[in-house]
């Protein structure tokens, strides 16, 4: 074996490689766990019993229903009788093929991607997939988690691997310190919108440096989690004490022996010194503000403290007409205030900032105000249990007093599929990870923000930053 | 799968860019448990809301070859985008650039994410402003797509067009690893967690 230094992705991909691609074939990629949810899985399932195959490792496999489900009167059968179908066929699919599956009402429920970390399931050195896009999110462990096709969960399924061709890597080094009231979400915005939401295409991103070092594991989810909006296939952050100390303890984190030589491992995980990446981004942390997108996608994003921009400003004809597009859609004009806008809605939710973090961040400054009037807010935690423990510390009573609604767990306005959708040119400063054209129900406007401008948003009725409520 | 090899079909110019996969089948189409059937919301908002969007226009009703701006599914990693553009009678989809996983979904389906410059992109679309209607010939063996006169090559790896020829599956192709994929798991390490039994509930 070479003595070539490696990125912690290499390392990675070394670990699991099965088989080695010859004559431009992929490699075949081992997958030590599957997540999956009502969406993504019943044409997975049909295709295994067409095929008449075995689910090859139902232990590395578990289940949870976080798309379709509603957020209130959840006892109640799934109104939507589509949406119940979806979520039935999960159930009964999981049944056949002898599946772990967390139900709606059950205290593991929740976002795939929350329940995974929370279990103590996601890990250093691992390869994670489901079929859904937002898998990236598990790479903050120091994880490979990748976001599969149907098609693919199928494969998965069936062989407990997959054929990947190999990734470039993008190191992204984050220096310095964040200011009070800038997190990592405007971390992630920030790098999307300097490398675009195409730039991270064909890459697996590395978060480094200080700033994220200094990241709880709840912050470095969030980044991950919104590597796909830049394109990435993947992001990661190399595992350290903090990762360790969030895992220990955990159900299903290893004990003992198994423990001791996890660690021994999993101290190994971090990019080799002389590594090279194919691609490097530097982003200046200590002059960071709270970001905020005024487009329809993710790397449409400019500072809180700056104004609309101006389409005729950018020299690409492609991005520029698809800038003048996004105002029309948004029905923004250039030079407008970012803080002048108003909104509508205000949503606390999604798997990049709803886990029990994102809510006390938001909890801290809604205390004992009232929210504007004519704003709506939406508090989701993103799992059961993040919501059993908002409850445990009174954070929902901290929302309630302030007039935002506190619901059950699930992706919920995240993605128009469930009852909670936007209607039409309503306004939404959302925590969550996409601000495509109709993403949040048909012809609703989003603004991405994290959850501390949500809340402070809420409280004044336009786009804010906490430091707009000092007075 | 069916073997794929030369063609022929009506292409449409899709003239956008940046089409994520939510708007080429938003999220309320994906609810069905079936695999196909997906016709109905493939870019469901603009064929219901824009009455000159391009598969509104009569001749391009039955077109089977799509020629789209830069960055074409992005987003979601729904495979539902490329069962909806399949259902609907796409049979390939030409892009100076494609999401990966979009590209990933669309070989494992048999639809061929060929991609062609910028300029290839406008001249295509030229010819077919000059002659709406009219019939493209895919080669994928050769990697050519004519449109009356032109000719264009385009991009595919090597890999999914050796698949998508011999009409191969995937899991198939896998399985053959069979002894691999078990020696490997012999040797995995115990810490690495395991679903079942259940802890934590
Ligand atoms: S919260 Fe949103 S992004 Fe996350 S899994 Fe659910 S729908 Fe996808």
């Amino acid at each position: 074996m070479s003595n070539k230094p490696l990125t912690l992705a290499e390392k990675l991909w070394r670990d699991h490689l099965v088989v080695k691609g010859e004559n431009g074939a992929p490699d075949l990629i081992y997958i030590d766990l599957h997540l999956i949810h009502e969406v993504t899985s019943p044409q997975a399932f049909d295709g295994l019993r067409l095929a008449g195959r075995a689910l090859r490792r139902k232990d590395l496999t578990i289940a949870t229903e976080d798309h379709n489900t509603p957020t209130q009167d959840i006892h109640l059968p799934i109104a939507d009788l589509t949406s119940r179908t979806q979520v039935q066929a999960l159930r009964d699919n999981t049944k056949e093929f002898g599946v772990r599956i967390h139900s709606l009402g059950d205290k593991n429920q929740g976002i795939v991607h929350v329940v995974g970390p929370q279990l103590g399931l996601t890990t250093p050195g691992l390869t994670i997939v489901c079929g859904d896009s937002h898998t990236s999110t598990h790479g903050a462990f120091g994880s490979l988690g990748i976001g599969i096709g149907t098609s693919e969960v199928e494969h998965v399924m069936a062989t407990q691997t997959l054929p990947l061709a190999p990734f470039k890597t993008m190191a992204i080094n984050v220096e310095g310190t964040l200011r009070p009231g800038v997190s990592a979400k405007d971390i992630i915005l920030a790098v999307i919108a300097k490398i675009s939401a195409s730039g991270g295409q064909g890459y697996v991103l590395e978060y480094r440096g200080s700033a994220i070092r200094a990241l709880s594991m709840e912050g470095r989810m969030t980044i991950c989690n919104m590597s796909i909006e830049a394109g990435a296939r993947a992001g990661m952050v190399a595992p350290d004490q903090i990762t360790f100390d969030y895992l220990e303890g955990r159900p299903h984190a290893p004990t003992g022996a198994d423990w001791d030589a996890a660690l021994t491992y999993w101290k190994t995980l971090a990019t080799d010194e002389g590594a090279v990446f194919d691609a490097e981004v530097f982003i200046d942390a200590d002059s960071l503000d709270p970001f905020v997108t005024w487009g329809t996608n993710p790397g449409q994003g400019v500072s809180l403290m700056d104004s609309v921009p101006d389409p005729s400003s950018i020299t690409d004809s492609s991005e520029r007409a698809a800038a003048e597009r996004a105002l029309e859609y948004m029905d923004l004009r250039p030079g407008t205030k970012m803080k002048d806008i108003p909104v509508n809605t205000v949503f606390l939710g999604s798997c990049t900032n709803a886990r029990i973090e994102d809510l006390r961040a938001a909890a801290e400054i809604v205390k004992g105000r009232k929210k504007a009037d004519g704003v709506r807010m939406m508090v989701v935690p993103g799992s059961a249990m993040v919501r059993l423990q908002a409850e445990a510390e009174g954070l929902d009573k901290v929302f309630k007093d302030f007039g935002a609604e506190w619901r059950f767990a699930g992706c919920s306005m995240c993605l128009g599929m469930n009852p909670d959708q936007l209607g039409v040119g309503e306004r939404a400063a959302s925590t969550s990870n996409r601000n495509f054209e109709g993403r949040q129900g048909k012809g609703a406007r989003t603004h991405l923000v994290s959850p501390v401008v949500a809340a402070a948003t809420a409280v004044r009725g336009t786009l804010s930053a906490p430091s707009d409520l000092e007075a | 799968m069916e073997k794929i090899s030369v063609f022929e079909g009506v292409a449409a110019p899709l003239k956008r860019s940046s089409v994520d996969t939510d708007q080429i089948i938003p999220a309320v189409y994906l609810k069905r448990i079936t695999k196909t059937g997906f016709e109905d919301g493939l870019f469901a908002h603009w064929r219901g809301q824009e009455p000159d969007f391009v598969l509104n226009q009569p001749v391009f009703q039955n077109s089977e070859i799509l020629v789209t701006g830069p960055d074409f599914g992005t987003g979601s990693s729904r495979e539902h985008a490329v069962w909806a553009l399949r259902d609907f009678g796409f049979k390939a989809v030409f892009s100076p650039k494609f999401a990966d996983i979009f590209r990933g979904n669309s070989g494992k389906q048999g639809l061929i994410a060929g991609v062609i410059s910028e300029s290839d992109m406008e001249a295509m679309w030229a010819a077919i402003d000059a002659n709406p209607g009219i019939r493209a010939k895919v080669d994928l063996p050769a990697q050519l797509v004519t449109i009356g006169e032109l000719s264009v090559s385009f991009e595919i790896d090597e890999y999914t067009k050796w698949r998508l020829t011999e009409g191969l599956d995937d899991i198939g192709i896998t399985l053959q690893n069979e002894a691999a994929i078990a020696a490997f798991e012999a040797k995995r390490e115990s810490w690495r967690p395991k679903t079942l039994p259940a802890k934590g509930v």
